[in-house]
């Protein structure tokens, strides 16, 4: 308190306290809660380490009843066996999403940055936002009951086209394209899903990015008499580049992550090379449907943990990949 | 600029110049630039403004003409997209071709696919909104679905309901909104603290030393966390510690008990804490230093500092950003499905019993509708007007940030 | 209540730069003191290190003494939030608190130290001060509006309020009217003279005209090249420094020649 320091100061020079120094006898109560709040806000930050620690030693520790069982031995074997069809796939559903939602994101983005009247372009962005606020409940229960049966004409085409046609003719036939689409709720219809789901994520990224664009180098291009197509090749890409990539990074963590549109679109369990009817399941899905039957600590919740850290580091390593794109492109780029 | 020299290379004349005279006596151009790149006149090298929109219009009726011969003589409507796209792009690509030049005809091209991906983004909005809306609105119009829970429907045996024919009674998610407070308010009270204090560390304390490096990197690994292992840890963690508690007698859970609300509010804090760290960060950091020197000149001590002078300043942006941490975790389903699983009764306690959440709710609902057949379409709308309260949740919460963020914010310094 | 300052040998270093080499000063009780020098000669750095605002930069330290009076402010067991209660400081760029109305800006030094203030009290720091700043009539009736609705020299004089508030010993001004038009910096010129019946003042300026207008004493800082430690060349009344210096970087800095 600035009053009562001036006191404090005054009232020690009168007593000497401090002959060779009146300006020590500073308030210690000051500074011990500055030095208390700034200890507050550092055990805050590593408290946030523990908590990490903590989600990878829980998640570690319990997957080993997944690989080791007492009466069993060793049984890596047995938990390969059972969890590669799921990771596989999450990998495949995630990447056919990405596929799609790359290229439509990037339009998006660049039709707001760049092409829209200038005007309308923030709510546009705002509109596509939306999509990101949806939940993804929600979009599994649009992909359950109005795009599944929207999609089923076009497997039933691709069925016939590619592969019973083929078959019939030359004996072979696509095999992603086998089999009865049943109700239309497989792979493919969840890809798409989380196509639709993962499109803002990456595109509002990409906009961040291309908005960030120096107008300068924008205008040189078209003072060149650069078309706005080449200008964005020129000036808009080359520093877009690591931006684009790592949003598209994003996009695929999350769609490696999403788990209720997956356990709502797709129906069946074991694997197949057919995305377009039933079968195939995720590692989200397969925890989600399973976990809340089983008991604790049996090997079974193991299991489902163990599959849940293989999750974790499939992610991880699509972030790791992200980051490090980003990071060796830093120096000619606006992300970061 | 190295791009400068690029300009030219799109025409593939270049390869075309002539052979610049043997002995080099030439001091003019090696390339006419005048013939390469540039049009004869400034006027005539446009296509008419009515061009397009009649090019989109015959890509229209000429995709629908298509469409509904391909397709047996009815309208399916991807087809008629898909149809009257690629006759939009094709046509427009050949007229500008014919009548300007090639890179004109590029520049148009790039042009009509952005506006197609743009097209093509909205149908998914469009239809998700109208689909959740059509049928939520029957179902939150009925009062019961703001006033009941649902436990006088699971006494509904669903033999009755083949048997007998009786109708599913009314029933709504007044226990599946309570939960979805409760659990979201708890994970908020929980990660705000932590998350506004960690980031105070990061702007305020640390000098970028490893500790800070490590906790920035770390949140950037929890940003990543897929949303059902948060919820495989709640599990795993509070199953641990009850087991361990149990074995020392500190109370009387038996192990299994994981499943209430306290447990989902811990999944759903490892969300939320690395988005709000990310984004108090930022508006802490765009707070000028100014201020804080100001501050400390007289001679204010730097958590009062912190706490009255750059807390205030950013506030509406952390509002904002907690806000928004608060509308990503509302929406999450499987961290709770995993955690508090689902109840059919309003639950208060979040510290025994199993919880019921609007997404579960949602979920559960459509995958296991009561009634059976025809009857189930109460079911169906309850669910539907699940999903409308929820996404009217998630809107209101983002609107509410939005308004934060503008109207609260601090007028800037200087002019 | 005014003191004055004496630094003996002090260096300033950020790391292990060097910023500011030996200063040897002795700033008088109610005077106004000015440094004037080109661009990064450390004349700023030394006017921070008279606060010990410099320590906000992470790994500035100071070597050396600095007194107050006769008390070393960088002496053992002294809390530099001490310090910078008797040694205010105005900024380059008026940077009232925008979350705050005219009067809690005026009032912040007592507000955000937590200090307890009767209506009464309140009222009459916030007039005392906004008088002394020369503002009073202009915004004694929108104290309660937001200080950042004021016009650029307003907000720089209520800036001066608010350090004169807290009532210092010493007012270190770093470049006040660099950023206001000329009339709002005749204002602030007019201040200085008042303020020094006070208060010692000392003022960062990069104009030469400021300083012989509101300054006794000038002390002229230089910088031998990019990387080489700041010094102070010459320290004298104004008049000698500008008429008649001793030093020729002196000369030939206040006659235009080259800064």
């Amino acid at each position: 308190m600035t009053t009562d320091s001036t006191q404090t100061r005054s009232g020690g020079r009168k007593a000497g306290a401090k002959p060779e120094n009146s300006l020590a006898s500073g308030d210690r109560a000051g500074a011990g809660l500055d030095r208390g709040f700034a200890g507050l806000a550092k055990a805050a930050g590593i408290f946030i380490l523990i908590i990490l620690a903590f989600v990878a030693l829980f998640l570690s520790w319990n997957s080993v009843g997944a690989v080791y069982q007492e009466e069993d031995g060793l049984i890596l074997g047995r938990f390969l066996s059972y969890a590669w069809p799921f990771a596989l796939g999450t990998v495949v559903v995630a990447v056919l999403a990405l596929v799609m939602a790359a290229p439509v994101s990037i339009g998006v983005a660049l039709y707001i940055s760049h092409y829209a009247p200038p005007r309308a372009s923030k709510t546009i962005g705002y509109i596509i936002d939306l999509l990101a606020a949806i939940p993804s409940v929600v979009y599994g229960a649009w992909g359950m009951f109005v795009l599944a049966p929207a999609m089923l004409p076009l497997y039933h085409w691709l069925n016939r086209w590619l592969y019973t046609w083929p078959e019939e003719n030359w004996g072979w036939g696509i095999p992603f394209f086998a089999g009865s689409p049943g109700l239309g709720q497989n792979l493919f219809t969840a890809s798409v899903v989380l196509a639709v789901m993962v499109l803002p994520i990456i595109s509002s990224v990409c906009r961040e990015i291309f908005i960030q664009t120096p107008k300068l180098h924008e205008e040189a291009a078209l003072a060149l008499g650069a078309t706005r197509w080449e200008m964005i090749k020129m000036a808009v890409f080359p520093f877009a580049r690591a931006g684009v990539i790592s949003g598209i990074m994003l996009g695929l963590g999350r769609a490696l992550g999403e788990t209720m549109a997956v356990v709502m679109v797709v129906s069946g369990l074991g694997f197949q090379l057919s995305l377009i009817s039933a079968g195939n399941s995720t590692i989200p899905r397969e925890i989600a449907l399973n976990f809340g039957e089983t008991a604790p600590n049996t090997e079974r919740w193991h299991q489902l943990i163990a599959l849940g850290l293989v999750l974790f580091i499939i992610t991880l390593v699509v972030n790791m990949i992200a980051r490090w794109i980003v990071s060796r492109h830093r120096e000619f780029s606006g992300a970061n | 600029m190295p791009q400068q020299t690029k300009t030219k290379s799109p025409s593939p004349q270049q390869n075309g110049r002539p052979d610049p005279e043997a002995d080099g006596v030439d001091l003019g151009w090696e390339i006419d630039p005048q013939e390469l790149i540039r049009p004869r006149s400034i006027k005539g090298n446009v296509l008419p403004r009515w061009f397009l929109p009649v090019t989109a219009a015959v890509g229209v009726v000429v995709g629908f003409a298509l469409s509904y011969l391909i397709n047996g003589f009815s309208v399916n409507y991807a087809l008629w997209f898909i149809f009257a796209a690629v006759v939009f792009i094709v046509t427009s690509y050949v007229v500008t071709r014919q009548q300007l030049n090639k890179r004109k005809a590029t520049d148009g091209l790039w042009r009509n696919l952005v506006y197609i991906a743009f097209a093509l983004a909205l149908i998914p909005l469009i239809s998700v909104i109208w689909s959740v809306t059509a049928d939520g609105f029957q179902g939150i119009s009925r009062l019961s679905f703001w006033t009941e829970d649902m436990s006088q429907n699971a006494a509904q045996s669903r033999e009755r309901q083949i048997h007998e024919g009786e109708r599913p009674m009314g029933g709504g998610v007044l226990h599946a909104i309570i939960g979805s407070l409760m659990i979201t308010l708890l994970a908020t009270v929980i990660s705000v603290p932590i998350g506004l204090l960690t980031s105070i560390y990061l702007v305020e304390y640390s000098r970028g030393g490893p500790l800070s490096r490590g906790i920035t990197f770390f949140v950037d690994v929890m940003t990543g966390i897929p949303s059902i292992v948060a919820g495989l840890f709640g599990a795993a963690a509070v199953q641990m510690i009850l087991g361990i508690g149990n074995q020392f007698g500190l109370w009387s859970y038996g192990p299994g008990n994981y499943r209430m609300g306290l447990t989902a509010a811990v999944a759903l804090c490892v969300l939320m804490i690395p988005v709000v760290v990310r984004t108090t960060e930022e508006m802490l950091r765009v707070v000028p230093n100014e201020l804080r020197e100001a501050s400390y000149a007289l001679g204010v001590r730097k958590w009062r500092t912190i706490l009255k002078v750059v807390i205030p300043t950013a506030i509406s942006g952390i509002a904002a950003g907690v806000t928004l941490a608060i509308a990503r975790v509302i929406g999450e389903t499987a961290p709770i499905l995993l955690t508090a699983g689902m109840l059919n009764r309003v639950n208060w306690d979040l510290f025994t019993d199993a919880m019921m959440t609007l997404p579960v709710y949602i979920y559960w609902t459509f995958t296991h509708p009561i009634g059976v057949g025809e009857l189930s379409y109460l079911s169906e709308q309850r669910a539907w007007g699940a999903a409308l309260v929820l996404i009217m949740i998630v809107m209101a919460l983002n609107l509410i940030a939005r308004i934060i963020a503008h109207v609260f914010a601090p007028k800037k310094t200087g002019r | 209540m005014s003191k004055s300052i004496t630094a003996k040998g002090l260096n300033v270093y950020y790391g292990d730069f060097l910023a500011v080499e030996g200063v040897n000063i002795k700033i008088a009780a109610r005077s106004v003191t000015a440094f004037i020098g080109p661009s990064g000669c450390g004349k700023t750095t030394f006017l921070r290190t008279l606060n010990r605002m410099h320590e906000v930069l992470p790994g500035a330290r100071v070597e050396g003494e600095l007194l107050l009076d006769e008390d070393n402010i960088y002496g053992t067991g002294v809390d530099p939030v001490t310090v910078r209660s008797m040694v205010g400081m105005v900024f380059q760029r008026p940077n009232p608190f925008p979350t705050m109305s005219i009067r809690d800006n005026v009032l912040a030094g007592y507000k955000l130290n937590g200090a307890r203030l009767s209506r009464g009290q309140a009222d009459n720091i916030v007039e005392k001060a906004l008088r002394r700043a020369n503002l009073w009539n202009e915004v004694k009736d929108r104290l309660d509006r937001p200080g950042s609705g004021l016009s650029g020299g307003q907000q720089q004089r209520l800036c001066i309020a608010r350090t004169v508030a807290v009532e210092p010993d010493v007012i270190l001004m770093d470049e006040p009217c660099s950023a206001l038009d000329p009339i709002s910096t005749l204002a602030i010129e007019d201040l200085i003279s008042e303020l020094k019946e006070k208060y010692t003042v000392v003022i960062v300026t990069h104009n030469m005209q400021q300083a012989a207008r509101v300054s006794e004493k000038t002390a002229f800082f230089n910088i031998a090249g990019t990387g080489k430690p700041g010094k102070m060349i010459e320290y004298d009344d104004t008049s000698v420094i500008f008429n008649n210096p001793a030093n020729e970087q002196t000369e030939r800095y206040v006659s235009g020649k080259f800064g």
